[in-house]
């Protein structure tokens, strides 16, 4: 099988699963799963990572459409912020008697 | 531009070796050394088999509880071990391992899981002496694991410990419950107990000097305690909740130790233990048996769900036609 159509024996696609816990929060990756499609994948993450009410929504994406930076890159390029302590408030000093600073 | 030289064996492993020292975490695309991923595969996938099997010996009674509310418990308990199984076929997919190559080894034979899920279920107390020993024995294992080196396990780990506790404690409260029962519900808790607590003193696995991997799996942060040390953490929690039930403990060597601060307690029967990991325990074949034919019987919905997504996935004339 060279065309485009996936086999029906295939494993279902990866989809990476992300739940918002509370109004107020950011979506937050918990883990993966297996469906045939999107939809299935939302209802899947629910009942594997939201039996508790652990989430108010859910976010799913297929695993081999998410970009990364790549491990063996780290330090070229994290780099440019690695030097730049000037970015952090500790980096001034203020006498200790200024308020509200 | 200068093409920097791939940096050797020697330093990959040196970085692996200060993270593990750091007490930090290995991420999946980390570099790390392949007896480590060998190592953390067998162990999350055996761990991950453990809870999918752990489903049967208890699944048999649901449609069996006496009462719309232990229904709904036990029912609510087999999902979430289903659902563990899934967190920690998840964690072992990053490490490059299908769920389907997981899955086919395990219905070969190829791949373990927990002994104690070869024992049978044979009467209904067994389902609230599950709860309590093996699932209290589960948590001791696994709330030292959301310490492990992978990133990925430890994550499930978390999870995982958040449930079990549910899982240990409608069990107690199901025994508490026949013990104030009649003599016959009490005699048929004891019964159970005399069944289970020597397989669970087996989940800790093998006694430490028989265990050659436990070494390199410490110095490695996958283990955080020894077999023996977690099985001694089980025992000494265990005791007074037997006491408090009302049961007893079928170890007739089980005493305090005062010097040691910590009870002594006799042998597992290591040969019974041995076969029944090799495969002779009274339900493998039927365990393993079950497990291939849900996975068979499945078959034609996943095919179908698969043939229906790529349906819907065709560009236009689907679409058009609704
Ligand atoms: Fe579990
Ligand atoms: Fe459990």
């Amino acid at each position: 099988m060279t065309d485009e159509q996936p086999s029906v024996r295939a494993e279902w696609p990866l989809y990476e699963v992300f739940v918002r816990g509370k109004r107020g929060l950011n979506h937050v990756h918990v883990g993966s799963l297996h469906a045939a499609d999107d939809q299935m994948a939302v209802r899947h993450a629910r009942d594997v990572y939201t039996r508790r009410n652990e989430g108010v929504s859910i976010w799913v994406v297929r695993a081999d459409l998410i970009t990364a930076s790549s491990p063996d890159e780290k330090d070229p390029l994290f780099a440019p912020s690695g030097d730049k302590v000037y970015r952090h408030p500790t980096f001034y000093a203020i006498p200790a008697d200024v308020p509200h600073m | 531009m200068t093409v920097s030289p791939q940096p050797d064996e020697r330093e990959l492993l040196e970085a692996f070796e200060s993270t593990i020292d750091r007490n930090d975490r290995i991420e999946p695309r980390d570099w790390m050394p392949e007896g480590y991923r060998k190592t953390l595969v067998r162990q999350i996938a055996q761990h991950a088999h453990s809870e999918i099997i752990g489903m049967q010996p208890e699944g048999n009674w649901i449609t069996r509880a006496p009462s719309l509310r232990r229904k709904a418990i036990l029912l609510a308990k087999v999902q979430d071990e289903a659902g563990h199984g899934l967190y920690l076929y998840s964690a072992c997919e990053t490490l490059g391992t299908s769920r389907t190559e997981l899955t086919e080894k395990l219905i070969a034979g190829a791949q373990k899981y927990s002994s104690i899920f070869n024992y049978p279920t044979l009467s209904y107390a067994d389902v609230g002496t599950i709860g309590w020993l093996v699932d209290g024995a589960a948590i001791c294992n696994q709330v030292p694991l959301c310490r492990t080196s992978f990133g990925p396990y430890g994550r499930a780990m978390i999870r995982v410990c958040k449930e079990e506790s549910f899982h240990q404690r409608q069990g107690y409260e199901l025994l508490m419950t026949m013990m104030r029962g009649t003599d016959e519900q009490r005699a048929m808790v004891q019964e159970s107990v005399d069944r289970f607590w020597w397989p669970s003193l087996m989940m800790f696995g093998p006694p430490d000097d028989d265990s050659p991997n436990t070494a390199q799996s410490m110095a490695w942060g996958i283990k955080r305690n020894t077999n023996d040390d977690l099985r001694q953490r089980f025992v000494d929690m265990t005791v007074p909740q037997a006491k408090a039930l009302g049961v007893t403990l079928p170890d007739p060597d089980l005493v305090w130790n005062e010097e040691r601060r910590a009870h002594d307690f006799g042998t597992p029967d290591w040969a019974e233990f041995q076969q029944v990991i090799k495969g002779n325990g009274p339900c493998n074949a039927q365990r393993i048996a079950h497990r291939r034919k849900a996975h068979e019987d499945g078959a034609w919905v996943r095919e179908a769900a698969m043939a229906f997504a790529a349906r819907t996935h065709e560009p236009e004339e689907t679409t058009h036609d609704r």
